[in-house]
């Protein structure tokens, strides 16, 4: 095929030297002189998803480097989706990463790498590559969590995610390993065709041990027990990031991995059967355990494990509706856990807490903050208009199309129990006058995150056409 | 399927109907929170519009022609096959009306709220908004959209403005909030597979009338189970039996306003619900569950009202019997007879009507004198004469005193449910006396006896607190001594939309029941 690597590649080269330049930019210009580091990277971010959007639109899609990258619509709707979450927490945490003193230039470094891993995971058409945007994500992670040095529970955070990150790498890598072993490829292609009907317990663990390794990035129950520690000790921006964008990176490999290879039985059977019970304890454990949370942050985290577990219902699908119910969730889920984690962050910078109680009186306190949260909140529990319902409702008639009907019962019957938890906050934040908590205004850059997510999350709740025709589009581009 | 919206005459009446509340509420919006009377007036305006706009649709219906009339349709989701779709015919047009009847009235009822004045407005106009939505749509996706809109306003109304007596009212919130989640999360899944089922030759639709026009793609089996998710969605909101007990709680917790909203209208839409999608969609469901839900029906009447007795608290009382009454619809929705189902409309309307009117007094009662205990009440006609009066009408009312229209469905109803089910008929009749003994001792010990001078201080209704008592008062005498406005539309609804055909059909059918 006839087109240049470089325009194709341009997202990714130009983050990869934005990354850099803000680094050495950090360490050239003094200390006090480093205001421009937040528009600087704010102006990357734009101009890198205004250059995708036009790319998903109108862009060369093609696969290249013997398979090895992907360029389709799959790939760039994931990468909008990433840009878009990392923009949002830039715009979100200025006055939070203010605080972080001289060290704060890295922080936009590593948030434009963590990006950059996650763009090469979408891509990735063998594993290895999928292996080094994945470690390229982690390891960004890995500073991220632990940007609070001074703080107990930050440096706790980052060392719990650096020792079971690790473990969790070296099990996928034993899974990679297993895989070439058995069929001498690393391209899922060569993988599907070689392994075809054969059944043999290598390969039965070598697909378990990949769901595994991506299960702990989707912090799939089983592999949960980190993300409450991390989510809560990392700063909330990170922690806003962690739940979101790595989330879907994970899901933008578990997609392809399964998609194409669905044909062969190894893949088939745990992207089916083990798949459907992991999906449903997901769902479950992380609904119950949310209830009787009372830091936001950990509330947060265990309703993210539960709206992975939501994710997941549409994999198992495995059909373009369900791609599309996957692709379209994801996206909204980006715009309604931004809103709530972009309040979060606020409050806790202000009052120093991340305790739910002390979200009291928040609409008196600050109006427009309440009001977001709430509809952030009401949008993940999928109550309409707001879009999470759409979403909910192109995940599991997907899934029920296929004739898995007790998934999305278990899917609706949990959302709505997920209703009490995050209505316990609607509570906390609406019943009370809060005396004595300070007054949070927002302005700024912050106050636009919040308008903006929260428009974005009642408009494609009202009219989810055109956000749909773009996931329809993403996900046929994965079955031609 | 056209790509342009299909525009008929007045296509744009029911729009602005439902839109005229959300504008008030927008406004409301950007006024500042202390100009309390202004926003009080801004609601009652929007408010006023929509009432007229439905008067208006109410008597230009044209009850010959029947059917959909001043429909609207745009395609919405083209990929889901949902249109935005509004319209009314017999079944929805007194529905509707009942939504402006009560909204209006509601908004009046809350006249001397001092508290959080702008957010209670704006919730309680949001609120109504949805209610109507939900009895305008053509379309079961958007039917659903507005009808899970009212839940949340409704538990933050509960928690911050309610009150809390035998149980707290965080607790009655939530419980309230809860139980219509997880029916209508079954509801969901049910709707779910009905679309699936339906669009299973392509063309996927979420339409009403294309929905049932394609029954000959769901199969019995499939109609049963459907429907029975679609009973336990519809019958949690409708308070059947043993689904019920959010009922009561959650009235006694919430203001007067949503009280008389939920009570009023929003329960309805449970039995609107079942007759629209369950009974229209899926007859042969409906006919192998109707014998379950009419024993069920008998225990609502019989078991709320015997509950009903031992009430202390005014808004329990009226709770459970709201919870008996909704027995006398279900028996009607089971009998699947037009008789009974121009009752089952009619009846949802009277009572609507009538529970209005009694929460919008109790909660006068409880404004004046800040106790809803029977015990600590009496004698309040030597004091408070005009709401004596409004509380009497309601009372009479809800026991089917001949001139009400809550006579008219009642007897109605019975004419139609005699015929199928003569033993839970006659029960249900029974369930009149228990309702008489209630009420009659609620009316007797609130408002007469000797006159007790701690109450000497009250000032009786005036102004616009007037409003409601007028309103909804006006409306159950109307409606009984002519009842044909009313009767006239509900039977051209049962008998030209197809739901006269499919009730013969069924009738027909000799699929057995479980009885």
């Amino acid at each position: 095929m006839d087109f240049n690597i470089t325009t194709v590649l341009l997202p990714e080269v130009m983050m990869a030297a934005m990354s850099m330049i803000l680094l050495a930019l950090g360490l050239l210009v003094p200390y006090g002189a480093r205001k421009s580091m937040m528009p600087l990277t704010v102006f990357t971010l734009i101009g890198v998803l205004g250059y995708t959007v036009y790319d998903f639109f109108y862009g060369p899609h093609a696969t290249f480097l013997q398979g090895m990258y992907m360029h389709d619509q799959f790939a760039v709707y994931f990468k909008l989706l990433f840009l878009a979450a990392a923009l949002l927490v830039v715009l979100s945490s200025r006055d939070y990463v203010q605080k972080l003193a001289e060290h704060r230039y890295k922080f936009y470094s590593l948030l434009l790498s963590a990006t950059l891993g996650m763009m090469l995971m979408a891509g990735a058409g063998e594993l290895i590559t999928m292996y080094v945007g994945l470690e390229l994500m982690t390891i960004s992670f890995y500073i991220l969590v632990a940007y609070l040095a001074n703080d107990a529970r930050s440096s706790e955070a980052g060392i719990k995610y650096l020792v079971l990150g690790g473990a969790s790498s070296a099990i996928l890598l034993y899974g990679i390993s297993l895989i070439y072993g058995l069929t001498g490829s690393t391209e899922l292609a060569g993988i599907a065709s070689q392994l075809g009907g054969s059944l043999t317990p290598a390969s039965l663990l070598a697909t378990v041990f990949l769901l595994a390794g991506l299960g702990f990035k989707i912090s799939l129950v089983p592999f949960h027990l980190w993300a409450p520690d991390i989510y809560e000790g990392a700063p909330t921006p990170v922690t806003a990031f962690l739940a979101i964008a790595s989330k879907a990176a994970a899901f933008a490999v578990l997609i392809r991995v399964y998609l194409v290879t669905m044909n062969s039985q190894s893949f088939s059977l745990t992207g089916q059967t083990l798949l459907i019970v992991l999906a449903a304890m997901t769902m479950i454990l992380g609904n119950l355990i949310a209830i009787p949370q009372t830091n936001i942050k950990r509330m947060l985290a265990y309703s993210s494990i539960a709206q992975a577990g939501y994710l997941m219902v549409g994999i198992i699908a495995e059909s373009v509706a369900g791609i599309k119910g996957v692709l379209f969730y994801a996206m909204i889920y980006v715009f309604a856990n931004m809103g709530a984690f972009a309040v979060a962050t606020h409050v806790a910078e202000r009052q120093d807490s991340d305790e739910i109680k002390d979200f009291a009186g928040l609409w008196r306190r600050s109006p427009l903050a309440a009001v977001v949260m709430t509809a952030s909140l009401l949008s993940l529990a999928g109550i309409p208009p707001l879009a999470g319902f759409v979403g909910k409702f192109y995940l599991f008639s997907a899934v029920m199309d296929q004739g898995y009907t007790a998934i999305a019962y278990i899917g609706f019957v949990m959302s709505m129990v997920s209703v009490y938890y995050y209505l316990s906050v609607v509570k906390v934040m609406f019943l009370n006058e809060g005396e004595g908590l300070p007054d949070v205004p927002v302005h700024g850059a912050l106050k636009f995150t919040l308008v903006f997510t929260m428009l974005i999350t009642l408009v494609i709740g009202l009219y989810p056409t055109p956000l749909a025709q773009m996931a329809i589009a993403a996900a046929q581009s994965l079955f031609r | 399927m056209s790509a342009l919206p299909t525009v008929s005459t007045l296509s744009m009446l029911l729009p602005f109907t439902l839109l005229a509340p959300l504008a008030a509420m927008l406004l409301i919006v950007f006024m500042p929170k202390e100009e309390s009377k202004m926003i009080k007036l801004v609601a009652a305006m929007g408010m006023f519009v929509s009432l007229v706009l439905s008067l208006y649709a109410f008597f230009q219906y044209d009850q010959s022609l029947g059917g959909m009339q001043f429909t609207l349709t745009i395609p919405w989701i083209p990929d889901l096959g949902v249109n935005l779709a509004f319209g009314v015919d017999g079944l929805s047009l007194p529905m509707l009306l009942l939504t402006n009847l009560i909204g209006f009235s509601a908004i009046y009822a809350s006249w001397n709220m001092e508290k959080r004045v702008k957010e209670y407005f704006i919730l309680l106009l949001i609120l109504i908004a949805g209610v109507m939505g939900t009895f305008i749509a053509r379309d079961l996706f958007i039917f659903f959209l507005f009808y899970e809109i009212v839940v949340i306003p409704i538990y933050i109304m509960v928690i911050i403005w309610g009150s809390t007596k035998r149980v707290s009212k965080e607790y009655a919130g939530m419980k309230l909030t809860i139980y219509l989640l997880i029916g209508s999360a079954f509801l969901l899944v049910g709707m779910i597979a009905l679309y699936l089922a339906a669009a299973a030759k392509g063309n996927p639709t979420f339409m009403f009338d294309q929905l049932a026009a394609r029954q000959s793609l769901y199969s019995p089996a499939f109609q049963k189970v459907a429907f029975a998710l679609m009973l336990f969605g519809f019958g949690s909101l409708i308070s059947m039996v043993p689904f019920h007990s959010w009922s009561p709680d959650g009235y006694a917790g919430a203001p007067t306003a949503v009280s008389m909203i939920h009570a009023g209208v929003l329960k309805k839409i449970g039995g609107y619900g079942l007759i629209r999608l369950g009974v229209y969609v899926l007859p042969l469901g409906a006919k192998y569950w109707a014998p379950l839900i009419a024993v069920l029906a008998i225990g609502n009447v019989l078991y709320a009202a015997f509950i009903a007795l031992a009430q202390k608290d005014l808004k329990y009382v009226v709770g459970y019997s709201s919870v008996s009454h909704m027995g006398y619809v279900l028996i009607a929705i089971a009998a699947l007879n037009p008789t009974a189902m121009n009752g089952a409309v009619a009846m949802m309307f009277a009572h609507g009507v009538m529970a209005a009117l009694f929460f919008a007094m109790i909660g006068f009662i409880y404004e004046k004198t800040h106790t809803r205990n029977i015990a600590d009440l009496g004698g309040l006609a030597h004091q408070v004469p005009r709401l004596a009066i409004g509380f009497m009408i309601a009372g009479l009312a809800s026991l089917g005193l001949p001139g009400t229209v809550n006579f008219i469905s009642e007897f109605t109803i019975f004419m139609g449910a005699i015929k199928v089910y003569p033993v839970q008929t006659v029960l249900g009749i029974a369930g009149i006396i228990f309702t008489a003994v209630y009420i009659l001792r609620t009316i007797a010990n609130v408002m007469f006896g000797p006159r007790r001078s701690e109450w000497d201080h009250l000032t009786d209704l005036r102004g616009p607190e007037l409003v409601p008592l007028v309103v909804l008062g006006f409306v159950i005498f109307l409606g009984g001594i002519f009842p044909n406005i009313l009767m006239g539309i509900i039977n051209s609804g049962v008998n030209s939309s197809g739901l006269a055909k499919v009730l013969e059909t069924v009738s027909q059918a000799t699929m057995g029941g479980l009885f």
